[in-house]
């Protein structure tokens, strides 16, 4: 009996992981607070369950599709509706409150024209629903094949951030823009190209999470507050810190959905939440900035 | 001596692998001005904000007539009788000279409000040479007078203890000797004042007394002449000789 | 005071007066303008009371909007209406204390996270109580309230917020605040305990959208969940507020009263684009006019005035 929500709890922990790296791409490199981010996730879900029920594409097979066509689409976001915010902030705080402002606009279009579409009804569809065992518990072969790929995409995340040129790049203008400049780095198309490579992320996430979860169009702020309490917990820009706080949120969810009530799973989050506000504002893993 | 005004004993503060300011023991007694010199990334800067409260220390302690500080937050601080100028200069850019100095009366335990607060902003602002200035934005004036104003706005505090950090810098010669003047007319109202500056003509003309640091350590103290004498204070400034 | 600030005060009153008459002269569908227009000049004046001088954006005005017009559906029938509106206004009051001390020691940005999902949060703990301990979902609101008392009331708050946030400017916390919009660093320095400060002026601002809920419940014969804590409300707010200017707490009404009857008719005419119209309207605002309409009237009256000065 507990085995079976801890298995839930890994799987849905390794997706928020892979989701919050995303987003600890975006806010940490881009300096982008993004409020649509959620629907980025959820739409990547009605494009594989699109794929899936009116093509027969299997949605791994799909990943191939959505994952590079939500990097262009957020690479086309960032150079033409966030650079001209980039340019007018005269800091970077100006910059957090206006790109709050544009993504807050953006993530009601994106709602709106996702229900327009589909509506507000819950959608979900049979992939590979087959029940495995493992260790005496009972999980679908979906979710198992799903934190597979959370797992590969993430170690595939790390080892190009810490082991490329493209990737160190990135990791200087996190830490300090200024400087980066100075050793050649384009700090603008690093920024646009990290903000895309976030947008693949949560896309890939979100075919993911459409495998074994129902989804609808409302369910973009509730992701996207899930993946900033997890950047959040495990400290801006520290993939290691998305890893372990995805973990465990996505244990204290599944514990609390199974042995208390599914329906107090978001208070669960900000529980959390708060406890990292009053306890440890800058992160598990996060220093605290002078 | 008298007892002293401040304290500080054993002042530590990291930022990550770097030890900003490394166990530095100092006190200032009533009615001082004491200098804190040092090379640049010395770490005097980080003191200064460690006595203010705008950065918490990691080990040691700082009391003010022996109320302990380190634990207080900022404005408690403040309203305990510190008040600070700042390394670059920070006038509050939407209002007036006479709002910026306002801002310096109103909070705190010795606040004051309304028509006793203009008259002696008015007065705060003669003082430090911007009478007739009062209506003017802060963004209007030049460096100089924006130094000024922050010095009338710290002084509007009544403080027991006035920081300065680097208040002299950056002004031509004219502006050097009319803010060096400033200083010591201070000094006349009995005002207690801890500097960190780089002037060496300000500090022999207007310090008590000085204490050099190097590298977050406190390498020296002692009275002016002899202190910036001292060959491991030319060392920390010029680099070895036979280096 | 001044010959002119007496001008002021005097036409201001007239205007409310004559205000108050407006359901007198208005047939149904104007009065129920009127009331949207008034609701929102409430809610979008409250949250400018707060995000204008502390730059920190609020994104959680439907939840206390929709606790105010929950704790009516609940004890509308069980006390007195003005014990209603105290009770939701304490709610109101405690909930803001609450959020402003967890994430305004921080920086901006946690309190925007935190306002950003409150209102789903709240939304779900209310359908999970009503599923789990009521066993109903949804409410009938029975007060004996008239449109044009509902109308009266919202003007009345209007009023009070309208004298608050003047009150607040004249005091030490509205200077205390203007400190900490220009720089919070010096404002600790001066003495002031910033915190507290942004507490309590976040807790008068939540304080008085819930209360703008609670009047406004008996609009709805039936609320739920869903309808009480529908986001697009702290949407429209925050649109509203930008496009009419945060700078000047009068400044929101004037993206109040062409937005109010622009949505009118975009509800009409796109019931089911909605929020995408809504959108783009208002990432046309952000670009555009950043300042709002009293920044563009600032900024050109400042314009004129330097063309005057360089002519003389």
């Amino acid at each position: 009996m507990f085995t079976e929500p801890l298995l839930s709890g890994i799987t849905l922990g390794g997706i928020y992981a892979l989701i919050a790296m995303g987003l600890t791409l975006q806010y940490g490199v881009a300096r982008i607070m993004n409020l649509s981010y959620g629907e980025s996730l959820v739409a990547a879900a009605f494009a594989a369950l699109w794929l899936f029920t009116s093509v027969s594409v299997n949605p791994l097979i799909g990943l191939f599709v959505i994952v590079p066509a939500a990097g262009l689409t957020n690479w086309l976001i960032y150079r033409i509706l966030l650079v001209p915010l980039v340019k007018r902030a005269p800091s970077r705080d100006a910059l957090e409150v206006d790109s709050i402002l544009a993504t807050f606009g953006l993530l009601f279009i994106a709602q709106g024209v996702m229900l327009a579409i589909f509506g507000g009804n819950y959608f979900s569809y049979d992939f590979l629903s087959i029940p495995v065992k493992i260790l005496g518990a009972t999980i679908s072969a979906s979710r198992l094949l799903a934190l597979g790929f959370a797992v590969v995409i993430g170690l595939a995340l790390y080892l190009g951030l810490t082991r490329t040129r493209a990737g160190t790049a990135i990791r200087a203008v996190a830490v300090d823009p200024v400087s980066a400049q100075l050793v050649a780095i384009d700090v603008r198309a690093t920024a646009a190209f990290a903000y895309a490579l976030g947008g693949a992320l949560v896309a890939a996430g979100g075919v993911l999470v459409s495998m074994f979860l129902t989804f609808n169009a409302n369910l973009g702020v509730v992701f996207t507050m899930k993946a900033l309490i997890v950047v959040i917990m495990g400290g801006v820009g520290n993939l290691l810190g998305c890893l372990v706080a995805g973990l465990i949120l996505g244990l204290t969810e599944t514990f609390v959905a199974t042995y208390v009530d599914p329906g107090l799973t978001l208070a669960a989050t900000y529980i959390i939440f708060i406890l990292v506000l009053l306890l440890r504002p800058q992160g598990l893993f996060g220093t605290r900035r002078s | 001596m008298s007892a002293p005004l401040l304290l500080v004993s054993g002042l530590t503060r990291r930022f990550g692998g770097l030890v900003a300011v490394d166990g530095v023991t100092l006190e200032v007694h009533p009615g001082e001005i004491v200098g804190l010199l040092g090379p640049n990334g010395s770490g005097k800067t980080t003191v200064l904000n460690l006595i203010s409260g705008a950065l918490k220390s990691d080990a040691g302690s700082v009391s003010l007539r022996g109320q302990a500080l380190e634990k207080l937050p900022a404005f408690r601080i403040a309203r305990e009788g510190v008040a600070r100028t700042f390394q670059l200069v920070r006038v509050l850019g939407s209002m007036t000279c006479k709002e910026n100095v306002i801002a310096g009366l109103a909070f705190g335990t010795k606040s004051r409000w309304g028509n006793e607060a203009d008259a002696a902003a008015l007065a705060l602002l003669d003082r430090v040479g911007l009478g007739g200035r009062a209506d003017v934005m802060t963004s209007e004036l030049t460096y100089i007078d924006q130094k000024r104003l922050e010095l009338a706005r710290a002084l509007a505090m009544q403080p027991e203890l006035l920081l300065l950090d680097e208040w002299l810098a950056g002004l031509n010669p004219t502006e050097l000797r009319d803010g060096i003047e400033l200083v010591r007319s201070l000094r006349a109202e009995g005002r207690t004042i801890l500097m960190v500056e780089h002037v060496m003509d300000a500090i022999r003309s207007l310090c008590d007394r000085c204490y050099v640091m190097n590298a977050g350590k406190k390498i020296a103290e002692g009275k002016p002449k002899d202190v910036l004498a001292d060959p491991e204070v030319i060392r920390a400034y010029l680099g070895d000789a036979d280096a | 005071m001044s010959a002119r600030n007496v001008s002021i005060a005097v036409a201001l009153a007239a205007l409310v007066v004559a205000l108050a008459f407006v359901p007198s002269v208005a047939n149904g569908y104007q009065l129920s303008l009127a009331i949207n227009i008034m609701n929102y000049t409430v809610l979008a004046t409250a949250w400018t009371l707060f995000s204008g001088p502390t730059r920190y954006v609020s994104l959680a005005t439907v939840a206390f909007f929709g606790i105010g017009a929950y704790t009516v559906a609940v004890l509308g029938e069980v006390l007195a209406w003005p014990l209603v509106l105290l009770v939701a206004f304490a709610i109101g009051f405690v909930l803001s204390l609450f959020v402003g001390l967890a994430t305004l020691r921080l920086s901006g940005v946690y309190f925007v996270i935190f306002t950003f999902g409150l209102a789903e949060l709240v939304r779900q703990l209310v359908t999970w109580y009503e599923v789990n301990v009521t066993r109903t979902l949804g409410r009938y609101v029975f007060v004996d309230i008239t449109t044009e008392q509902i109308y009266w009331q919202l003007l009345a708050l209007a009023v009070v917020v309208f004298l608050s946030g003047w009150l607040i400017q004249r005091s030490k916390l509205g200077l205390a605040l203007r400190v900490i919009g220009d720089d919070e660093a010096v404002a600790r320095h001066v003495g002031i305990n910033t915190t507290l400060a942004k507490v309590v002026l976040f807790a008068f601002s939540a304080s008085f959208m819930t209360l703008a809920g609670a009047v406004m419940a008996p609009r709805w014969t039936y609320i739920d969940p869903a309808i009480a804590f529908n986001p697009v409300v702290s949407f429209q707010v925050l649109i509203m507020a930008l496009l009419g200017g945060v700078q000047r707490l009068y400044g929101p009404v004037f993206g109040v009263i062409p937005l109010v009857m622009l949505f009118e008719v975009l509800l009409a005419k796109f019931p089911n684009h909605f929020s995408i119209m809504v959108g783009i309207a208002f990432l046309l605002i952000v670009y555009a006019i950043p300042r709002g309409i009293v920044g563009l009237i600032e900024g050109a009256q400042l314009s004129l005035f330097r063309m005057k000065g360089a002519k003389a």
